[in-house]
């Protein structure tokens, strides 16, 4: 497995840089992965997702979907879109330590 | 008391029956007595099944001695251990399985039932649905057909790619594929989203002609302009859409105070299947919100462990059984020929053959496949609904056939 460095931490990631363990993720790694992953600073409406994110992995075991992001998160879809272009819970699952959302094959 | 009389319901209600006879008293309760074989909605588009043919009666699927109750329900009263119907009576339970599916919602995409529905815009995820698009396709001369997934979680997760892929063998059946555009919208970030699927099966797609639109979540359907508008304001223009709609659980799962999540879906322990919301709820298929796929035969592999966990609970004991999130899928590819998939949650879809080292070619198009698909049907009413187990296929995933050394990557 690859690893990377996070505030100075070590931790095991996927090919394409999403935590294998979740566990290892802390707050104080979010900033880097965010500038990794280009999505700059992180404001408060960033950090809302991200929390919100962990939250529903530890009560699901997955990530949420956008659309559940959107119901849920209290950050609407199109706000989504402008805080993480392209993937909001693709890159916001990987900003928060957790699994990649995926398909069945 | 067991909600929904689909494949989940029915074949843990004659699992049930079967396990505990006389001791309980079982009762099925759904809406209306038409069963619909969903597997084979696919089919209907290209003319390859009739409507008609995949409908059965749902009480006559039922054990002798199960009860079956048509009726609406209204709301379920946890605390209470009641069902209420849309009639106003009640009905009692001492265990209550959850397997009322997942219901279609177009109208939470803006403009999907709009202008256009039925017309340019359809859908093959209901009976009515694949009937009206099997006449749009037979009048279909030439254009830009799309394909479009719109958000997970949806029933039969590889059925919007199974119907590209036969939309390809179709057009070419025709002589018109080349004057068909086919293309593929998808939410996620590829077509495939497992390694291995993705290394074995990256070039299916692209030499069939399909173009694929990843990480599009579409926000608007304009059935006039023809053209799906993802929330990022990407725009995929189309002559004939089919759309996965929305799913979200039974209507009546919002109106119980903490049985469903905002889906409404059964949040429930991923491995006993008893529901966060009561010991003495279970959830079994695609009504649950875990994170096994939605399928019939993630249903069937699901009953073993419920049906023991239902005794379990009635003697007091602690639910011993436990899912592991198998499921096995036949893909159809097109041409006559299908791939077969079978995974858990801790193993992604890997080659080999199934169920053992001689069987089925895994994650690879044969005609074998394809045969073992259409067999399934026969299957689903003699062997799936009546809640037997398949002859040399167990309800965990086997390892025997699988080659994990596929997943390692170099």
């Amino acid at each position: 497995m690859p690893t990377r460095t996070y505030a100075d931490i070590e931790v095991e990631v996927d090919a394409e840089g999403f935590f294998t363990d979740p566990s290892t993720w802390q707050e104080g790694m979010a900033p880097e992965i965010a500038r990794e992953a280009g999505v700059g600073e992180l404001t408060d409406r960033h950090w809302q997702v991200i929390k919100f994110m962990r939250h529903q992995y530890e009560e699901s075991g997955s990530g949420p979907t956008v659309r559940v992001l959107g119901k849920t998160s209290g950050v609407g879809i199109k706000e989504l879109y402008q805080l993480f272009p392209r993937g909001p819970a693709k890159l916001a699952a990987r900003i928060a330590g957790i699994p990649k959302p995926r398909g069945c094959i | 008391m067991v909600l929904g009389g689909g494949a989940g319901g029915t074949l843990s209600a004659n699992r049930l029956h079967r396990q505990l006879g006389a001791e309980a008293d079982i009762v099925v309760v759904d809406a209306d007595d038409r069963h619909v074989y969903q597997p084979g909605l696919l089919f209907v588009p290209f003319g390859m099944a009739r409507p008609a043919d995949l409908v059965r009666s749902r009480s006559a699927q039922l054990r002798p001695g199960v009860g079956f109750r048509q009726a609406v329900v209204q709301q379920v009263d946890l605390e209470a251990n009641e069902v209420g119907l849309a009639d106003g009576t009640s009905l009692a339970y001492d265990v209550l399985v959850v397997a009322s599916g997942a219901v279609l919602l177009p109208e939470e995409t803006e403009g999907l039932t709009g202008p256009g529905w039925g017309d340019t815009v359809h859908t093959f995820y209901s009976l009515e649905g694949a009937a009206l698009l099997s006449s749009a396709l037979a009048r279909f001369e030439g254009g830009r057909v799309v394909v479009a997934m719109i958000d997970m979680p949806i029933k039969c997760p590889v059925a919007p790619l199974e119907f590209a892929l036969l939309a390809d063998s179709y057009f070419s059946r025709r002589h018109i594929r080349d004057k068909v555009s086919l293309t593929y919208v998808t939410s996620l970030d590829g077509a495939f989203t497992k390694p291995v699927c993705n290394r074995q099966l990256s070039g299916l797609l692209a030499d069939k002609g399909i173009d694929v639109v990843t990480e599009f979540n579409t926000g608007t359907v304009d059935g006039e302009g023809r053209r799906l508008i993802s929330y990022d304001d990407r725009e995929v223009p189309f002559d004939l859409a089919v759309v996965v709609p929305l799913h979200g659980g039974a209507a009546y799962v919002g109106r119980s105070p903490g049985l469903g999540d905002e889906l409404g879906f059964i949040p429930a322990d991923e491995a006993t299947l008893q529901a966060k919301a009561a010991p003495n709820v279970f959830v079994i298929g695609d009504a649950a919100g875990i994170a096994a796929t939605k399928a019939g035969s993630v249903a069937h592999f699901e009953g073993e462990t419920l049906v023991a966990n239902v005794g379990h609970y009635l003697r007091g004991e602690p639910l011993a059984a436990r899912f592991d999130g198998h499921t096995n899928c036949f893909i159809e590819s097109g041409h006559r020929r299908a791939l077969l998939i079978d995974y858990n949650n801790e193993t992604e879809p890997l080659p080999g053959h199934f169920p053992g080292p001689i069987g089925l070619p895994l994650l690879k198009e044969s005609r074998l496949n394809h045969l073992g698909k259409l067999a399934f049907e026969h299957l689903y009413w003699r062997v799936l609904l009546p809640g037997r187990d398949v002859p040399g296929v167990g309800a965990a995933m086997p390892r025997a056939g699988k080659r994990p050394e596929a997943a390692i990557t170099t």
